[in-house]
């Protein structure tokens, strides 16, 4: 066991040694960890952040966050390419359809985010995952903007800082950068007003409401954050993988999203990136394994381990670590208590069976008020 | 400036755009929809009948599956993201077993299959995945209630599991074929505008009357069903009452699976089962529960008819070369429902 502040210190060395390892990653890994494993972390991570962001911090979990960054990849791809076949062959400078396709991403989440945002907990979770769904179906059927099986042919355009041409060690730094730039931004955002008022949000709306605080909107400018730093996952993805197309936001994906942030830890942004490098790791050296008795493949041994997870440590790795180290964890669905909405009058009802230990709940209100 | 003086003009201002989009869109369906596959309805109303039925048996089949997932959101709290994968499973199941019974391989032809052999298979499968149902929620949801986000992974993960063992173990998971019996194999005359109908896609809907006939006897006309009715209200109270919830639950949760894989037998003779169907079915669910709010059989009913009606006819109804963009139809109608009801038309708060 270990004070908090010990903890603290005890984290940041690690964060410390972990960057120093990655900063040296050309050098010290292989090239197939470099520009498979790693990079794809570092973007798969930023994806699985906005999500924690929104759970664990506006009591959203939010399942469209892998479709969002298919609108920035597939936007970009569309602007991007020039002599394709496929897609609008729109043939944009490079850097102008990078923040064009953010600023699309971010507007369509904006929209979502209103549209959802007097709904919390489950409810929200259906909603977000059929928007998922229908983005998915969306591209899957409009081949205008999809191109008949996805767009290829999108050069990498990782800034031209750590040397030249197509060099997968550039994609690798500009995706660790982002990824270091994001975390530190959701920590920062955190501490600003707007953040507070978040949290406020996600623990009692109907207090935040009382109070004065625009719920609703609160709620909705959480969700266009997210979506802002999904739409950077998804550039760098189609950097990353020089093509998109419908496949990769089907269902599948959002679930894998949704496995990465409960690997990692609901709880904290920091378990994105853990949750991304064990999935990818898992994912990898599991591919062809064919499961004993059961039969089935990777998928059903990625479904137990899932499983397992929620089952056992719904805090995921990060919930582990807060375990191990300060014998208490923070809840990783402390947001989900009723009531529903914060126009909904019922509050008896508001904190039962939840789960425990979320530290700065008060018992239930009294009827006559105090 | 005042938000609140801004909202209540904003609400009657949306409600005037609502409307006016739903009268618009009738109008063109009726009137106006010039260089459409069919043309307007007025020009060709036997078309627009077909289409009208296509909605309608589409939607029978859409309450079927979707009222189990509404049963046991309403009563248990849980979104069951599994209800796909017993769609796929329950249609699977009763695929083997009808080719158990007429042996042949492959795609059995209608003349071949009686009766007997389409309804045992069905209700096979739906008994089998009522099983499975009920043992799911025993080991995996019964000991965290009240935790609706955990349920909602756990089912999630089993969705995953159960998905990736039919590719497995059901023919890999390719699309197979349901046959219906052999005397539903001819169409109809409906007297109307000269169209013609097949009368299996209209067992579909008399399938789904049927459930939804069925479903509301049990529900408001048995004990067992008032109880229900009286968990999904108040389950705290109801136990406090004396009665044994966790019977009510496993029932519902029962009922709920039963209903999935029996819509997947029926949807399965309509239009095939394939591996991936799963999510798709999942997704009509949602939808459907969405517009027509949670733990309401006249919500299933309302969600069924109004998906199924703009599905039907966004496919067919907008302008050529821009039919593609029909789902964003099914987008519009939840945007609507959404945004004045976000609890779904006949959802209740709480």
């Amino acid at each position: 066991m270990m004070t908090p502040s010990a903890k603290q210190t005890a984290e940041r060395a690690i964060a410390a040694g972990a960057l120093l390892l990655v900063a040296l990653g050309p050098l010290i890994f292989s090239d197939y960890w470099v520009s498979f494993v790693l990079t794809q972390t570092f973007l798969m991570g930023i994806a699985a952040a906005s999500l924690i962001f929104l759970s664990a911090y506006g009591g959203m979990i939010s399942l469209a966050q892998g479709a969002m960054a298919g609108i920035a990849g597939f936007a970009l791809g569309n602007m991007v390419t020039n002599a394709s076949s496929k897609g609008l062959n729109l043939g944009w400078n490079p850097w102008l359809s990078v923040v064009l396709a953010i600023l699309i991403t971010i507007v369509v989440g904006l929209m979502f985010g209103a549209l959802a945002s007097r709904s919390t907990g489950i409810y929200f979770l259906m909603i977000t995952l059929t928007y998922g769904v229908l983005i998915y179906y969306f591209f899957g059927q409009v081949t205008e903007v999809s191109g008949f099986s996805g767009i290829s042919g999108i050069a990498r355009r990782a800034p031209d800082l750590f040397g030249g041409g197509e060099d997968p060690n550039r994609l690798y730094y500009t995706a660790l950068i982002v990824a270091i730039l994001v975390y530190l931004l959701i920590r920062f955002v955190l501490r600003t007003p707007f953040g507070y008022a978040l949290q406020g949000v996600r623990d009692d709306p109907v207090r935040m409401a009382s109070l004065g605080y625009n719920v609703s909107l609160h709620r909705t400018l959480a969700f266009g954050l997210g979506a802002f730093f999904a739409s950077l996952s998804g550039v760098l993805y189609v950097w990353w993988n020089g093509q998109i197309d419908p496949a990769s936001i089907n269902l599948q994906n959002t679930v894998d999203l949704l496995i990465i942030a409960v690997i990692g830890g609901l709880a904290r942004v920091e378990g994105a990136w853990l949750g991304a490098f064990a999935f990818i790791a898992i994912n990898n050296y599991v591919r062809d394994v064919s499961v004993p008795i059961l039969g089935g493949s990777f998928n059903t041994v990625i479904g137990f381990i899932f499983l397992a997870i929620v089952l056992v440590s719904p805090d995921g790795l990060m919930g582990i670590w807060d375990r191990l180290t300060t014998g208490r964890r923070r809840p990783a669905f402390g947001a989900t208590v009723e009531p529903a909405a914060a126009t909904s009058g019922g509050a008896a009802r508001g904190t039962s069976g939840q789960v425990a230990g979320h530290g700065t709940k008060e018992p239930p209100r009294e009827g006559g008020g105090k | 400036m005042n938000a609140a003086r801004l909202e209540r003009p904003l609400q009657i201002g949306a409600r005037f755009v609502a409307f006016g989009l739903i009268a618009l869109a009738i109008l063109w369906i009726l009137f106006f929809a010039d260089n459409t596959n069919f043309g307007p309805a007025i020009d060709d109303p036997r078309n627009f009948t077909i289409t009208l039925l296509n909605g309608l048996t589409f939607a029978g089949l859409l309450f079927i599956v979707a009222s189990g997932f509404s049963l046991i959101f309403g009563l248990m709290r849980v979104v069951n993201m599994a209800h796909g994968s017993f769609y796929l499973l329950g249609g699977y199941i009763a695929y083997d077993i009808q080719q158990e019974m007429t042996g042949t391989g492959f795609t059995v032809p209608g003349a071949e299959v009686n009766t007997l052999e389409w309804v045992l298979p069905a209700l096979a499968a739906a008994a089998s995945i009522a099983l499975l149902g009920l043992v799911i929620q025993q080991v995996f949801l019964r000991w965290n209630q009240g935790q609706e986000l955990r349920q909602a992974l756990i089912t999630i993960a089993l969705s995953v599991i159960i998905a990736d063992q039919v590719i497995a173990h059901f023919h890999d998971g390719i699309a197979v074929n349901i046959t219906w019996p052999g005397w539903t194999n001819r169409l109809v005359d409906l007297h109307i505008f000269d169209a013609q109908y097949s009368l299996a896609r209209l067992g579909l809907l008399g399938i789904g009357i049927i459930v939804g006939g069925l479903l509301w006897l049990w529900l408001y006309r048995t004990r067992m069903g008032m109880v229900i009715r009286a968990g999904v209200d108040d389950q705290h109270m109801t136990s406090a009452l004396g009665v044994n919830i966790q019977l009510v639950f496993a029932i519902g949760f029962v009922v709920g699976s039963a209903l999935a894989a029996f819509g997947g037998a029926v949807g399965g003779s309509q239009g095939g089962i394939a591996s991936g169907q799963d999510g798709q079915w999942l997704l009509n669910s949602l939808i459907v529960v969405i517009i027509g709010g949670m733990g309401s059989l006249l919500g299933a009913a309302a969600g069924a008819l109004l998906y199924g009606l703009v599905f039907s006819f966004s496919a067919v109804y907008l302008p050529q070369g821009s039919t593609e963009y029909a789902i964003v139809l099914t987008f519009v109608l939840l945007a609507l429902v959404l945004a004045f009801r976000p609890h779904g038309l006949f959802g209740r708060v709480g």
